[in-house]
Formats: structure tokens, C-alpha cells, sequence
């Protein structure tokens, strides 16, 4: 019994049905815990006020834009290595989940630079590599969706894809050295990791698992919603021949 | 309720915009999720029957 | 190859490239100061934007007479194709638009060794463009409305390009040291060179399975 027992789509469908509404209400939990804890019992920071609160979505839902990206690529790089096509679809279902939390990136971070830097906007190595990290979750799911044939969809956004990772990491590099060529490398962003202590932590943790596990959910369920709509199509594709 | 002193409207901002785009993606995934099934189950049951 | 040059479209690039450059101090006003200070990043946006024209040509004419469907089954590997068919896009386009740019850049008030920085920086990012838009155009071939998605997915390619091409025409006009963009820049385009006809090639084998 190997994890490409699941490549199999019967199998991951039986699989993965249970599942979704576990992960989802898990998130659920997470999220409401973590949310309540972070906004109603913690104390405000001493330099940045209330808007530190901001940073208990702004945090995780960054962490799953990334890490959105990656799953696209691992399952971009099984499905042409082993041609197992529920792969190719996770790799489609994640991408809508990872702009969206990009964009929820974006704005929140917006929100809070405005009354931190004073201005909505900044071309800070970070914020601009999200900014990047968007629209090539924009071009993978435009090619998705321009492209009839499914094998050949998978194929192409799959070579997207690997491509696409190498110039999005080029691209973090290159604006890093950029953005320190015109400021002297007066990089204005927090790393939270770092600089928060025990009391913002925490609650901080229990929204990333909550942010985590909501990913996973939307993705069992988008990839579910896809294996449908392939079969689906394969029917009608067979039944319209039937009648021809 | 906090008080959120005088950041309440970024606080409120960035958590309603988050509330509201992920509903949004919650809300679609689901209803795509239920028409694929019930188009689905129609197929298959003319397919059947 | 021939194929290119007859296909036209040869100064059309050029023209747009011109036009761009005339509107933009339309867009930001007439003060020289303003215009010499944005001129590399204009010059640079303004040939990319012109080299991306001409981008869904590179296949779509071949696709079209059928001709890429026996390029596909000669002996000569498809990699090897999409270097030609790239080469033949910077000739045509990426060369032009070197040569151009340092003449462009008197309208907008570029200062002295601006021009030969600008040039030099063109001269090596420019064939990474055209390589990134080879990849680009063999994604998109079989596609109807293909010209649109080609622009959404080769202009995030383009950004590493950018930025250190207008960089070194940047600190070249200032007078800065530039020997480390440029040997970035010519990584970038090393690295094109390296990867992407593999990659086209790949996307060229499923378009035409």
C-alpha cells in the first residue's frame, strides 16, 4: 500500500470524501479560536498599536500563498513524471486558493502600511515579490482555462509551471537587489517570527493551523469538483459520439 | 469588545476584506463542488437507466 | 527562417517603439530634468513592449501553412528550431530595437554615457525577450485567442530582465559602477539560453501531438 494507491481516481475520491468535512471544520475551530484568542485577549504592541491584530491573517494567509505554489509544483512535477491525472488536478485546484491568499496577502499588508509606513504602497522587496508571485498565479490559471484538451492543459501549465518557479525565485533575488540599489537596503518589513513574543505567538500558530487546514480542505474539494467535471466531460464527450 | 484605539478602521478593514474574500472563495468552491455532483449524478443515472 | 523575413512586420516593432517613446512625455509633462530621470526605464519598457508586437508571429505563421508539422518530423532536433526561430526574432526585432534606443533616448533627454550603457544593456538582455517569448509563443500555438495569454504569460518572465537591464542603463547614466548588473544580466540571458528551448521544445511536442 503506497501514497499512489490514491493516483487512482475511484480510490481518491473514496479516500479524500470523509475528509473535507473534517479538515474543513478543523479550520473552522482553528480559525474561530485563534481569531477570538488573537483579537479580544491580547494586548496591543507597544509600537504598532491594534494593528498588530492584522498580522494573525496576514501571517498565515502569506504562508499558504507560498506553500499554494509549491503544491502546484510538486504535483506539476508527479503528473509529468508519472502521469497520474488526480495530480495534475490538485495542481489546478490550488491555484485559485493561492491567488486568493495572495491577494489577501496584499491587502492586508496594505492596511497595515498605511498607518505604520504612511503610504498604502511600497516597493519593498517583499510586498513586490507577492505582487509577482499574483500574476503568475493569473498567467498558470489563464492557461488553464484557454486550453480544451485536458492532457494537453496539464502538459502545458505543467512546463508553465517549472519555468514560472525558476523565474519567480529569480525574481525574489533580483527585486531584493533592486529595491537595495535606490534605498540602501532600508527594508521596512517585519519579520514576525522574529520580533513578536509569546503573547501575539500563539494565537498565531492556532489561525496558521486554521489557515492550513482550511487550505487543504478547499483543495480536496476543488481537486473532487475537477475529477467530477473530467468525468463528466468524458460522458457527454461519449454519448454525444453514441448519437453521431 | 477592544478598543482598538485609533486603528480601529485598518483592524476592521483588513479583517473584513480577508472575511469577505474567503467566503468568497469558500462560497464558490462549494457551489461548483454541488453542481458538478448533481450534473454528474444525471449523467450517469441516463447512463444507467 | 525566410519565412520571417518575408513575414513582415519587420518595422512595425520599430514604429511602435518610436511611438511609445513620443507619448510619454505627453503622459509625465515636458520638463527635461523629469524626462532624463525616468528615460532608461521608459527606453527599456518601451522595447520590451515593442519585442512582445511580434512575439505570436514566431510560431503561428508555421502552424498555420503547416510548415511546423514537418519542421516538427525533420532531422533537426526541435530545440535547434526553437534557437533559430529566437535568433530570427532578436535579428528582426531585439537588434533593431538596440540600435534604436540610443537615437530614442536624445528625445528624452538621456544623459552622455546613458546612451552606451542603454545599448549595452540591450544588446544582452535583448535575446533573453526573445527566447522568454519563444517559450511563450510555443505554450500558446494552438490557441485561438492565444495573443492576449501570450502578453499574461510572458511579461512576468520578463521582470527579471527588466530590472537589471534598466538598472545598469540607470547607474550607467549616473555614472555608477555597473559591472555586477551586468554580469547578473548576461546570467539571465546565459540561463535562457541554457533552459528554455527545452522547455519550448516540450510545449511545442504537446501542441502538435
Amino acid at each position: 500500500m503506497s501514497i499512489w494507491t490514491y493516483a487512482n481516481p475511484v480510490r481518491f475520491m473514496a479516500f479524500t470524501k470523509p475528509l473535507v468535512p473534517v479538515f474543513g471544520a478543523l479550520s473552522a475551530l482553528c480559525l474561530a479560536v485563534g481569531l477570538i484568542w488573537g483579537f479580544f485577549f491580547t494586548p496591543d504592541d507597544y509600537r504598532m498599536g491594534a494593528t498588530v491584530k492584522i498580522f494573525y491573517i496576514h501571517v498565515p494567509s502569506a504562508l499558504v500563498a507560498i506553500n499554494a505554489w509549491f503544491v502546484m509544483l510538486i504535483a506539476s512535477l508527479i503528473w509529468v513524471i508519472r502521469r497520474h491525472h488526480v495530480s495534475a488536478l490538485v495542481a489546478r485546484a490550488a491555484a485559485p486558493i493561492g491567488a486568493t491568499m495572495t491577494v489577501i496577502a496584499l491587502i492586508t499588508g496594505a492596511v497595515w502600511g498605511q498607518p505604520m509606513w504612511g503610504t498604502w504602497w511600497e516597493w519593498d522587496p517583499r510586498l513586490t515579490s507577492f505582487l509577482i508571485l499574483f500574476l503568475f498565479y493569473i498567467g498558470y490559471m489563464a492557461l488553464w482555462e484557454a486550453i480544451e484538451n485536458p492532457d494537453s492543459a496539464a502538459d502545458l501549465t505543467s512546463i508553465l509551471c517549472l519555468v514560472g518557479s525558476v523565474f519567480a525565485i529569480l525574481s525574489r533575488y533580483a527585486v531584493n537587489f533592486w529595491n537595495q540599489g535606490l534605498h540602501q537596503g532600508a527594508s521596512m518589513s517585519l519579520d514576525a517570527e522574529e520580533n513578536v513574543s509569546d503573547v501575539f505567538w500563539y494565537p498565531a500558530v492556532v489561525t496558521m493551523a486554521g489557515f492550513v487546514l482550511l487550505f487543504a480542505a478547499l483543495l480536496l474539494l476543488r481537486t473532487r469538483t475537477e475529477i467530477r467535471a473530467r468525468r463528466l466531460n468524458a460522458l457527454l464527450l461519449r454519448e454525444r459520439m453514441q448519437d453521431a | 469588545m477592544p478598543d482598538l484605539g485609533k486603528y480601529a478602521l485598518e483592524v476592521a478593514l483588513a479583517y473584513g476584506a480577508t472575511g469577505v474574500l474567503l467566503a468568497a472563495l469558500v462560497m464558490m468552491s462549494i457551489r461548483r463542488a454541488a453542481r458538478m455532483r448533481r450534473e454528474l449524478d444525471r449523467v450517469e443515472a441516463r447512463r444507467h437507466g | 527562417m525566410l519565412a520571417v523575413r518575408a513575414g513582415g512586420g519587420f518595422g512595425l516593432g520599430l514604429a511602435f517603439f518610436l511611438i511609445v517613446v513620443v507619448l510619454v512625455p505627453f503622459g509625465v509633462g515636458p520638463e527635461t530634468g523629469r524626462l532624463a530621470l525616468i528615460a532608461p526605464g521608459v527606453l527599456w519598457i518601451g522595447a520590451l513592449l515593442a519585442c512582445l508586437l511580434s512575439l505570436d508571429r514566431i510560431f503561428a505563421l508555421d502552424r498555420e501553412d503547416g510548415a511546423l508539422d514537418l519542421l516538427v518530423t525533420a532531422p533537426l532536433p526541435l530545440e535547434a528550431l526553437v534557437l533559430g526561430k529566437s535568433l530570427a526574432h532578436w535579428l528582426t526585432t531585439g537588434l533593431p530595437l538596440c540600435l534604436a534606443a540610443p537615437a530614442l533616448g536624445i528625445l528624452l533627454n538621456l544623459g552622455w554615457p546613458g546612451h552606451l550603457w542603454l545599448f549595452v544593456s540591450l544588446l544582452i538582455g535583448t535575446p533573453a525577450l526573445s527566447l522568454i517569448g519563444a517559450f511563450g509563443a510555443a505554450l500558446t500555438v494552438g490557441l485561438r485567442r492565444g495573443g492576449m495569454l501570450l502578453s499574461i504569460l510572458v511579461l512576468p518572465l520578463y521582470v527579471p530582465t527588466l530590472l537589471f537591464g534598466a538598472e545598469i542603463a540607470r547607474r550607467g547614466t549616473e555614472g555608477m559602477a555597473v559591472g555586477t548588473v551586468l554580469a547578473l544580466l548576461g546570467a539571465v540571458t546565459l540561463g535562457c539560453l541554457a533552459v528554455l528551448p527545452f522547455a519550448a521544445a516540450a510545449a511545442l511536442r504537446v501542441n502538435l501531438r
